[in-house]
């Protein structure tokens, strides 16, 4: 039990082989290939967003907005396509918001720790990660054939917003959890029940976070493509859906119809739709911004 | 009112047996400075005890000794640690080297989550050694005073071990390299009185062999065991500096400074 | 420790909102000045929002299952028509043509070579991204990056789909002449692609939940970085990198449009990736292009095949959220 066997080396080494400048320039070259790894994701969005501009820039006009598709590449545009994303993205902002905010505060205000509880908190995370196409056939099964509602706008709508459902609840759990227990504490020395304190208290400052959230799930619904296709949305139309039962076609559907078709001519429109489709998203995530800092700082004076 | 403070931060080391020469030693994190120009000299296989109140710099002292801040970003040290004539702190310096030749124990026990044997074989690893690893282990862990404890579980998980368990093998990992100095930030302070009982007379029994570095901001345990104490401050603008340098007998029963009596007898920290 | 004295974390200071604290406080107090005869009223409230906000929950039991119950019953009158065998055993899927053959496999195989090839792409540099991220570059810039690189995970799927098909694909056919328009490796890279953002998002999450003190503790062993890293912060955070790979897995799985446009609509069973291939996902699209009508075996041969591909990305999700939570449990 003593130090005696152990004596600590005095000089030089002879027992250890450190190669301490070997083991210097292996890390360095591994510290390369991270940045190598990190560039190779960085470079492929450059790559990509220039070679879209590149192909689609000659396209882009006011016709290109305005004009409904056409078989002649010339006289095509997006109109459908960009009235029917709005149109299904006002639906799916108006339905998911309430819902995956009520949700949530359920889940981290109200819910009781027991086995339904994390029995639905297992079911969201899975949900989350559940296919896109997965949600179509849901769509295609309940709300198409079932209820009866056809291709129709609504029909889409629920189905996107089914499918970003898990996605603001989780957004906005975590928003709610940010929130300090002293915030709440406020509240309940008053004698405030607990939903007057969550109301009150809780959601006003969990809110930038929320609506944050619930921003980026709406631009993941912007971009889907595949359930409305499986829903049987359509990807031709010349006329814009008057009600919620018409049929309809949305940005990513007409871009895919272009991709599709064998002539450059209708390649370019696609570039040209993705332009507007990504313009689009930007925009949205410039607004989660915007949104972010103002009411940070609202609640800040 | 104001006493006189006789300077005293020198002890006397004959030139032989310095472990480590601290020579204007500052460190920054970030805009803010954390320890001030501590020049310092640290004899060879005795223990240094590092005392004073939180906050004011001693586990920040202590991490400059093996250029652990080199990790940390945002921390800047300056300055000089000087070992048998080598800058620790010179630009041709390795800090891989400098801290396989300067081991250091933490506050709390931090074993990898790896097997016992595992944990005291990474360092062997790591550095190359030639002998046998399996050997080396076992003479570690005797040093460490664990071997008997858990030579029939070498391959148990590490974080299955009691507190104070844990820290004698973080102890026995250390010494596996083979250090010269090893530098403790507050050893025990996470661990039971018995647990600490054990480690201290662990540490009394390895000062024959090594020099000790300890920081403890408990002053029984640094008049128990170490043989010289050096007491630090921060000041109002919370700078830690070097008030007092001793023979840990003389600092508790003779305290120069004004300062370290209040801090000894109770009044302040 | 790491982020001593470097105090760029944003934080909302306490005091700060208290001026709308009180604001509140005084309304909630108005409020409950009612006194005890509205305080049944209140509960009564308070259980009847309480339900809603739990029926709000309850919708996401409810879609898994509606999609259970989709899913479920066509399948059922598929495997009524076709034994299940066949399904399995089959080696051609030809439910257009007049001689029929319901073997899943074409379609399993492409969706798992055009997965693999994602995944030799998505993990290691996922995986390089999220150490580099996590260890090597300094907090302020791997903030700058990492929402850069996640913005490659909200870029809509149609939008690789035309990458792969018009711009890798051509670039690639300078070097390999013999691949085919449609084909499975340009698929499969474009995909990876997509998924190193959540390679390299939740691995770097699993790395920094490894406690600092491991790090300094192999450090102060006279380990180097990549040491550091490669030897205790990697092993340490293993589960939670595995869970990550399990859900990169899945995406790739399910993900459609890039395999629709780029990789083909031919199913046919082959293990060359420079061939054109039809995934599981793209077999479903292109027979919802059509007008199939509802209660046809082509209408059924969608479900059972979402089957398969909800069965599948329902066990990668569930082992991965085990590992998680089995890689939580140890950190906190």
């Amino acid at each position: 039990m003593t130090g005696t066997q152990l004596r600590p080396t005095v000089g030089t080494d002879t027992e250890f082989q450190p190669r301490l400048s070997l083991r210097r320039k292996v890390g360095a070259v591994f510290g390369v290939l991270t940045v190598v790894a990190m560039a190779i994701g960085l470079l492929t969005l450059g790559t990509l967003i220039v070679d879209v501009v590149r192909d689609g820039w000659s396209v882009l006009s006011w016709d290109f907005i305005r004009n409904f598709p056409s078989r002649r590449p010339s006289e095509a545009g997006i109109r459908s396509a960009l009235i029917g994303t709005v149109y299904v993205m006002v639906l799916v902002a108006v339905i998911a918001f309430p819902l995956g905010v009520s949700a949530a505060v359920y889940l981290e205000e109200f819910a009781p720790k027991n086995r339904l509880t994390s029995f639905i908190e297992l079911n969201i995370s899975n949900l989350a990660a559940v296919p896109s196409i997965v949600y179509g056939l849901l769509g295609l099964g309940i709300f198409v054939r079932a209820l009866t509602l056809g291709p129709s706008v609504i029909a889409g709508a629920l189905t996107l917003s089914l499918l970003i459902l898990p996605i603001i609840i989780i957004a906005s759990r975590e928003a709610l959890r940010a929130v300090p227990p002293s915030i709440r504490e406020a509240g309940y020395a008053l004698g405030a029940s607990r939903w007057q304190t969550v109301r009150m208290f809780v959601l006003p400052v969990a809110m930038p976070g929320i609506l944050t959230g619930t921003i980026l799930a709406l631009s993941r619904a912007i971009g889907e493509t595949a359930p409305l296709i499986t829903i049987g949305a359509l990807t031709y139309i010349a006329f814009t859906p008057k009600s919620l039962l018409d049929p309809f076609t949305v940005l990513p559907i007409q871009i895919y119809n272009w991709v599709s078709r064998p002539q450059p001519a209708f390649h370019q429109l696609a570039a040209g739709g993705i332009i507007i489709l990504l313009a689009v998203l930007l925009s949205f995530n410039a607004l989660a911004i915007v949104l972010r800092a103002r009411l940070q700082r609202q609640i800040r004076d | 009112m104001t006493a006189p403070t006789t300077e005293r931060r020198h002890i006397v080391v004959p030139p032989g047996s310095v472990a480590l020469r601290l020579e204007n030693l500052s460190v920054w994190y970030g805009a803010h400075q954390a320890v001030r120009d501590i020049s310092m000299v640290i004899p060879e296989r005795s223990i240094t005890a590092i005392i004073g109140p939180s906050g004011c710099g001693k586990s920040t002292l202590l991490r400059a000794l093996n250029r652990l801040h080199d990790t940390t970003p945002g921390a800047r040290v300056a300055g000089h640690v000087w070992r048998n004539g080598i800058d620790l702190y010179a630009p041709t310096t390795d800090p891989v080297w400098v801290r396989r030749h300067i081991g250091m124990i933490f506050q709390r026990p931090n074993p990898f989550p790896k097997s016992i044997f595992d944990n005291v074989a990474f360092g062997l690893r790591v550095n190359g050694y030639r002998g046998n690893v399996a050997e080396q282990v076992e003479q570690a862990l005797r040093a460490a005073a664990l071997w008997d404890e858990v030579k029939d579980k070498l391959h148990a998980n590490a974080l299955a071990l009691s507190g104070g368990q844990q820290q004698r093998l973080c102890i026995a990992r250390a010494l596996a390299v083979k250090p010269e100095i090893l530098l403790m930030d507050e050893p025990c302070s996470a661990l039971d009185p018995v647990a600490t009982m054990r480690i201290e007379d662990l540490m009394r029994e390895l000062a024959k062999s090594y020099t000790i570095v300890i920081v403890t901001h408990n002053m029984q345990q640094a008049s128990r065991v170490s043989d010289y104490t050096a007491f630090m401050l921060a000041g109002e603008d919370r700078i830690g500096e070097l008030i007092e340098y001793a023979p840990t007998r003389e600092i508790f029963i003779r305290p120069r400074d004004r300062r370290t009596e209040d801090y000894i007898t109770g009044r302040i920290g | 420790m790491a982020m001593d004295g470097v105090p760029d974390v944003a934080y909302t200071p306490e005091a700060a909102r208290l001026a709308v604290v009180a604001e509140r406080q005084e309304r909630i107090r108005r409020t409950l000045q009612g006194g005890l005869a509205q305080d049944r009223r209140r509960r009564i409230r308070e259980s009847v929002i309480t339900g809603g906000l739990f029926l709000a929950a309850a919708i996401s039991v409810l879609t898994t299952a509606g999609i259970i119950y989709t899913l479920g019953i066509e399948t059922f009158h598929f495997f009524q028509r076709v034994s299940i065998v066949d399904f399995l055993t089959d080696t051609q899927w030809t439910p257009l043509f007049t001689e029929k053959h319901f073997g899943i496999a074409p379609l399993a195989v492409a969706t798992l070579l055009v997965s693999s090839i994602a995944m030799l792409v998505s993990l290691p540099l996922g995986l390089l991204a999220a150490i580099g991220l996590a260890e090597y570059l300094p907090l302020r810039l791997a903030r700058v990056i990492k929402p850069i690189l996640e913005i490659l995970a909200g870029v809509p799927t149609v939008v690789y789909g035309y990458f792969a098909l018009l711009f890798v694909t051509p670039l690639l056919q300078r070097f390999i002449p013999n691949l085919q328009v449609f084909n499975v490796l340009s698929a499969g890279l474009v995909m990876g692609i997509m998924i190193l953002p959540l390679v390299a998002s939740l691995s770097q999450d699993a790395m920094l939940a490894v406690p600092q003190s491991l790090r300094e503790a192999a450090y102060a062993l006279g380990a180097t970085k990549l040491e550091v890293v490669w030897r205790v912060v990697v092993p340490a955070s293993l589960s939670g990198i595995v869970a990550s790979f399990i859900l990169a897995v899945s995406r790739a799985v399910g993900e459609t449009m890039i395999v629709v446009i780029a990789m083909g609509n031919t199913p046919r069973l082959s293990f060359n990736p420079l061939e054109q291939m039809q995934a599981m996902t793209a077999y479903i699209v292109q027979i919802s292009l059509g007008d199939t009508p509802h209660g046809t075996l082509e209408y059924q041969t969608i479900f059972a095949v979402g089957t398969t591909l909800f069965l599948i990305t329902m066990v990668l999700n569930l082992l991965s959220f085990r590992l998680l939570r089995r890689f939580r449990e140890i950190y906190q």
